[in-house]
């Protein structure tokens, strides 16, 4: 233990490195607040597991690009950071208690499961991560744009998504926009 | 990783009236297909497809986004059978200004002002959450005085929120005068609010690091003032509406939610107080100093628009309850952290000290820089749970700001509340989850 108190001291994020695992998944304390990292293609057995447990509710789902983050990630040993991150909030009414739980979804392939069967109320929050993240929730019933225009070219929350380039964005709701000519002006 | 396409879950057609219970907690919503999944492109198709059955017709119908009892710029798609809505699909993204892209741009002293126009009927509450998700980051601990003028303050921001929802709410239904008595009431609270930050609404009052100023002299009269005079307004309330059969019989059994329901949709705040399940975050997870103070928690019974309306008019008296109990306790002391990483010098201190000024430049232009981390940190908001969850990476400005938005959640409750009413009905029952489109669409 006390090798971990000192890496506690050192980093700041209360990253243990031992054993701590919780549903199987490795688990990380951010602020005092339990945090599990569970695979992305276990996203949603996780999710059941929770369930399972009988944590009442899904308050909240969204996701963050890492892609220019300058800090380091503070991930437990196993997970491997990438550039998208996927993060659910439980609660529990019982105890009041909270867990999270954030899962790594690469560029490359920007898809997860959608918890939508186990928690149907993720449903508005999974389209508005894919609105503005582009991140795909597979097994979502409607997987639309929510926020944006449904002929929206990009998604803006995105890093690399250049901000306030385009004065006028609702002229021409019939066709897709030139991307060209936004990259010319930014 | 693998998956399948054959996973999707899909809804059943809308013949089948009881789906089949598909696991998790989807056999829990015994209305799911009263959700209306169809992209417009896919409704202006159907417009041009032959008549099939002349008795099995349904009509599509806009309702919104300017329509007088969408509370702004709310806009559903109604499947009609005739006066019946059986199928309905909340559209919306019309108030869509990107505040959480904004947010990644402001730093934390700035991130205030953006907050606070999201919910533009309870802006403390922003604020607040903002302000208690840097603080955790920083690892700040704000002063006894700082904390309770917060609470002062969400507690009058509760009380002039339920009334600005009594106003609208009467105007949805048609008792007009109410509308008139509702924005009466909450504009005194509002002048108070005037009085301390400078502002009616959007404050930017509660900053990271306490609060921007202290209560201003005579403070206690005026919100003894308000908490005297709003009590028999709401006895009128009572009068007007409450013991009325046509407001009973306009409310009663409109719009039902079942606790399972509401669960399952994650739905939070008074609507789920109203189907019987007693979550209030201010009682279950204390923040501020909230186990400080006696209150209850009211919950309905039926799940009904009556108990959503009945629940936010005896909120205020619990409200009028608790602002009476900090301004018997209220500590003396600093009303923000005396940490000058956080805090800038006072005033005073600026004409005479040339570092004092320096650092006042420095906050007030640079910000102050934030430990690296995520931290997710919820309130109980007048229209439930309200979160934001942070991620710095160590600089002046968030990485990431996301807020968890109740109204935007609740919202997902209006088709299963709506399925097979009346249209008139339909509008008791927006009014009855109480959506605020700047929290929704942000």
């Amino acid at each position: 233990m006390a090798e971990t108190v000192t890496e506690e001291e050192v980093t700041d994020e209360a990253a243990i490195e031992a054993p701590p695992e919780r549903y199987g998944f490795p688990l990380t304390s951010s602020r005092g607040q339990d945090v599990i990292h569970p695979p992305r293609d276990q996203w949603k057995a996780a999710a059941e597991a929770l369930f399972e447990d009988n944590w009442t509710m899904l308050v909240d789902i969204t996701a963050v690009d890492y892609l220019n983050y300058g800090a380091g990630r503070a991930l437990p040993a196993p997970v491997k950071p990438e550039r998208f991150e996927v993060v659910a909030n439980f609660v529990r009414f019982d105890t009041g208690a909270r867990i999270r739980m954030r899962t790594q979804v690469p560029e490359s392939d920007p898809r997860i499961e959608s918890l939508y069967a186990t928690f149907p109320g993720s449903d508005y929050q999974e389209r508005e991560t894919f609105d503005m993240f582009g991140i795909e929730f597979v097994g979502h019933p409607d997987l639309s744009r929510i926020l944006m225009p449904e002929n929206w070219v990009g998604y803006p929350l995105r890093k690399d998504f250049a901000q306030g380039v385009i004065p006028v964005q609702f002229k021409s709701p019939n066709q897709p926009r030139d991307r060209s000519s936004r990259e010319g002006r930014s | 990783m693998t998956i399948t396409p054959d996973e999707t879950v899909t809804d059943p057609p809308r013949a089948l009236r009881t789906p089949e219970p598909a696991g998790g907690q989807l056999h829990r919503l015994p209305r799911l297909n009263s959700v209306l999944r169809m992209s417009e492109v896919q409704a202006a198709e159907l417009a041009d497809q032959p008549l099939e059955d002349e008795n099995d017709q349904t009509m599509l119908v806009n309702m919104g986004p300017s329509h007088p009892s969408t509370h702004g710029v709310l806009r559903l798609m109604l499947e009609m059978d005739g006066e019946i809505v059986r199928r309905s699909k909340p559209i919306i993204g019309y108030l869509h200004t990107g505040m959480e892209k904004t947010g990644e741009s402001l730093t934390y002293l700035q991130g205030g002002t953006n907050v606070t126009r999201m919910d533009y009927a309870s802006p403390l509450f922003n604020e607040l959450v903002f302000s208690l998700a840097t603080e955790q980051l920083l690892d700040v601990e704000i002063p006894p005085r700082a904390t309770w003028i917060r609470m002062l303050m969400c507690e009058m921001n509760r009380i002039a929120s339920h009334l600005l929802f009594m106003a609208t709410n009467g105007m949805d239904l048609g008792a007009v005068s109410m509308m008139i008595y509702g924005w009466r009431e909450r504009e005194q609270v509002l002048r108070f609010f005037e009085k301390v930050s400078g502002l009616r609404m959007n404050h930017n009052y509660i900053r990271p690091g306490g609060v921007a100023a202290d209560l201003p002299d005579g403070w206690r009269d005026d919100v003894l003032f308000l908490m005297d005079m709003l009590p028999p307004r709401l006895e009128e309330y009572d009068i007007l509406m409450t013991g009325q059969p046509i407001w009973r019989e306009r409310l009663q059994g409109v719009g039902v939610l079942s606790p399972e329901e509401a669960l399952a949709l994650s739905v939070t705040g008074p609507v789920l107080r109203s189907t019987g399940i007693a979550r209030d975050i201010r009682k279950d997870e204390p923040y501020l100093a909230y186990d400080e103070v006696d209150f209850d928690v009211l919950v309905g019974s039926y799940g009904d628009s009556y108990d959503c309306y009945a629940i936010r008019l005896n909120e205020i008296r619990e409200s009028i309850r608790i602002v009476r109990q900090i301004v018997e306790n209220m500590p003396k002391g600093d009303y923000r952290v005396q940490d000058t990483k956080v805090t800038p010098p006072p005033r005073t201190r600026i004409d005479e000290s040339m570092e004092a000024l320096i650092h006042h430049f420095k906050i007030f232009t640079e910000g102050f820089k934030v430990p690296e981390g995520e931290v997710y940190v919820a309130v109980e908001s007048p229209r439930g749970e309200l979160g934001c969850y942070l991620v710095s990476d160590g600089s002046a400005v968030p990485y990431r700001m996301h807020i968890r938005a109740p109204s935007l959640v609740n919202l997902q409750c209006l088709p299963h509340k709506m399925a097979d009413g009346l249209v008139a009905d339909a509008v008791a029952s927006i009014s009855s989850v109480d959506p605020i489109m700047g929290e929704v669409d942000r």
